[in-house]
């Protein structure tokens, strides 16, 4: 049950909640009362709205940051992740494996803000190794939504 | 000049429904519940598959019987999901679409003169082949208070010295209703001692909610007298690659091979290399696209409910088949005010025999968003026509 209405929610987070509740065959009460739930217990983490940027009058620069990092005595990677994910600036951080340590997405409004953020702030930290800055050209598809116009449907209207 | 035409085919009258097929596409602005085919694109793995044939220059004709490799993929796929056993060598024939297969086994086993029973509200091209095969169609008319299912009695009153073969088609379209084994054991048990045959048509196998699908083959003494026609089409939003099956009895299928082969020569090789890709690794797009229908299945019954529209709950396929007799005009002209003051395009019943006659086919092979505002114009109109319905009783009281 959680992870069928999680499925509908992630694909759309603001179906009305009847509706979920009629396509499930149960009540909306029930549902209503798990997502509750969910929500508490942290499953949900919340519920933002994906926006293609490139479509509004706002500049957005996006980039992709590579971090290696010196772990620290007894405090590993997660003191330093905490630090970065603090900076309001950064939208996502991951732990990777493989080349480097953390995978950092940054968004400011132009090129000099975000590589000042990287130079000025990321950087000096102390455990941070080095960097590698990767600026977002262009988004096609994003968080399972793809961005870029698609062909309108060839689907004829009536068959039999 | 003499006539070219062939009297057989000048007599097929066109589909009554040509007409408001026009209408329909000439509003460019008319939203439409009129679609028979899966609202899905085709698996993107299964694309590429088909892309991947092309790239790799397999742009030769298959076998006539079909690829091997989709022979045996069906042959397995059949047992596992039907218990149905095949021969992929012998008893499988890779087809242009379900319809093909249709065709095939009518021209395989109609002599002139025998009679073939259809079962009605069906779709549209089981008659027509049938009269091309030399046959004649003897019509059952399905009960909505039998919930469209096929009964042992209306089956022996349609059975005469002549008949030769039974169509069945279940999951259905339009009705969307199913049979299960408990359903078809009667009918199973009369077909034998008849002596008669069957052709299956099971395209919407995959769609059903609830209670899995169960083949007529696969009942005991029943493989030897059917032929069994399934396809990719709506398993795995297909349509438009045209690729079916047919399975049956090697007595029957070499037959239905060699129409095959002098009529078609084989399947189109990249559709059929995409079918492979679909049965080997598609199961899971199968069960999504099966979960996604029956979220809107509920959903549109429930605005049926809501708008106090009469529809019998259908297990399969993804239509509705509500009931319009409370307002007293045919399906054709419900359908047609329907379409020229709401602009929503539905399916008169009348399209699937006499007897849809009183009944729209309603397809849910669309998306929320759509399924919303069209069912939400549709409890509109209802309530105008309820009103207007009210008004006139009250004038003659």
């Amino acid at each position: 049950m959680h992870n069928a209405i999680l499925k509908m929610l992630e694909n759309n987070s603001r179906i009305d909640l009847h509706d979920l509740a009629v396509m499930m065959g149960t009540d909306e009460a029930v549902i209503v009362e798990e997502i509750e739930k969910m929500e508490k217990d942290g499953v949900i983490c919340g519920y933002p709205t994906l926006i293609n940027w490139d479509k509004t009058t706002e500049e957005k620069v996006s980039a992709m940051i590579e971090v290696r990092v010196t772990p620290q005595r007894g405090q590993g990677f997660e003191r330093l992740a905490e630090r970065i994910t603090n900076y309001p600036e950064v939208k996502a951080v991951y732990l990777m494996s493989g080349g480097y340590d953390f995978l950092v997405s940054l968004e400011g409004k132009t090129l000099k803000e975000v590589s000042m953020f990287v130079t000025s702030k990321l950087s000096t930290l102390d455990a941070v190794a080095g960097t590698a800055t990767h600026f977002v050209l262009k988004k096609y598809k994003d968080h399972g939504i793809i961005l870029i116009d698609k062909p309108q449907s060839s689907r004829m209207k009536v068959t039999l | 000049m003499r006539n070219p035409l062939a009297d057989k085919v000048v007599g097929i009258k066109p589909s009554g429904i040509r007409k408001f097929f026009d209408v329909v596409s000439e509003m460019p602005d008319a939203i439409s519940l009129g679609v028979g085919e899966p609202d899905f694109d085709t698996p993107w793995h299964v694309r590429e598959e088909g892309i991947y044939s092309l790239e790799r220059g397999r742009t030769f004709y298959t076998s006539n019987a079909g690829l091997m490799e989709l022979r045996t993929a069906i042959s397995r796929y059949l047992y596992k999901k039907l218990d149905l056993h095949y021969d992929p060598k012998t008893e499988i024939v890779v087809t242009v679409g379900g319809s093909e297969g249709i065709d095939l086994a009518l021209r395989a086993m109609l002599n002139p003169g025998d009679e073939v029973i259809l079962p009605e509200p069906a779709y549209v091209s089981y008659a027509p082949c049938v009269t091309l095969a030399g046959g004649n169609t003897v019509t059952i008319n399905l009960q909505e208070k039998n919930r469209f299912k096929l009964t042992a009695e209306e089956l022996l009153d349609a059975i005469t010295d002549r008949t030769k073969i039974l169509i069945l088609s279940y999951p259905n379209n339009p009705t969307g209703a199913i049979m299960t084994r408990e359903d078809l054991e009667p009918i199973a048990r009369i077909i034998q001692e008849k002596d008669i045959f069957v052709i299956s048509d099971e395209i919407y196998s995959e769609l059903t909610y609830g209670k899995n699908h169960v083949s007529i083959a696969s009942l005991p003494g029943m493989q030897e007298r059917t032929v069994v026609i399934n396809g990719f089409s709506k398993a795995f939003a297909m349509t438009g690659w045209r690729l079916g099956y047919a399975a049956g009895p090697e007595l029957i299928m070499e037959q239905m091979i060699k129409i095959h082969q002098f009529a078609i020569m084989a399947a189109p090789t990249t559709s059929q290399y995409a079918g492979v890709e679909a049965l080997a690794n598609g199961e899971d797009d199968v069960q999504e696209m099966r979960t996604s229908y029956n979220q809107r299945r509920r959903f549109v019954l429930d605005q049926f409910k809501q708008m106090g529209l009469q529809c019998f709950e259908p297990e399969g396929a993804f239509y509705m088949f509500p009931s319009i007799s409370e307002f007293g005009m045919s399906s054709d002209e419900f359908a047609t005010r329907f379409l020229e003051e709401e602009k929503v395009a539905v399916v008169p019943g009348t399209a699937f025999g006499e007897c849809g006659e009183g009944f729209l086919r309603v397809s849910y092979a669309y998306s929320l968003e759509e399924l919303k505002e069209a069912l939400g114009r549709m409890a509109e109109f209802v309530r105008r026509l309820r009103a207007k319905k009210q008004a006139g009783d009250a004038n003659r009281g």
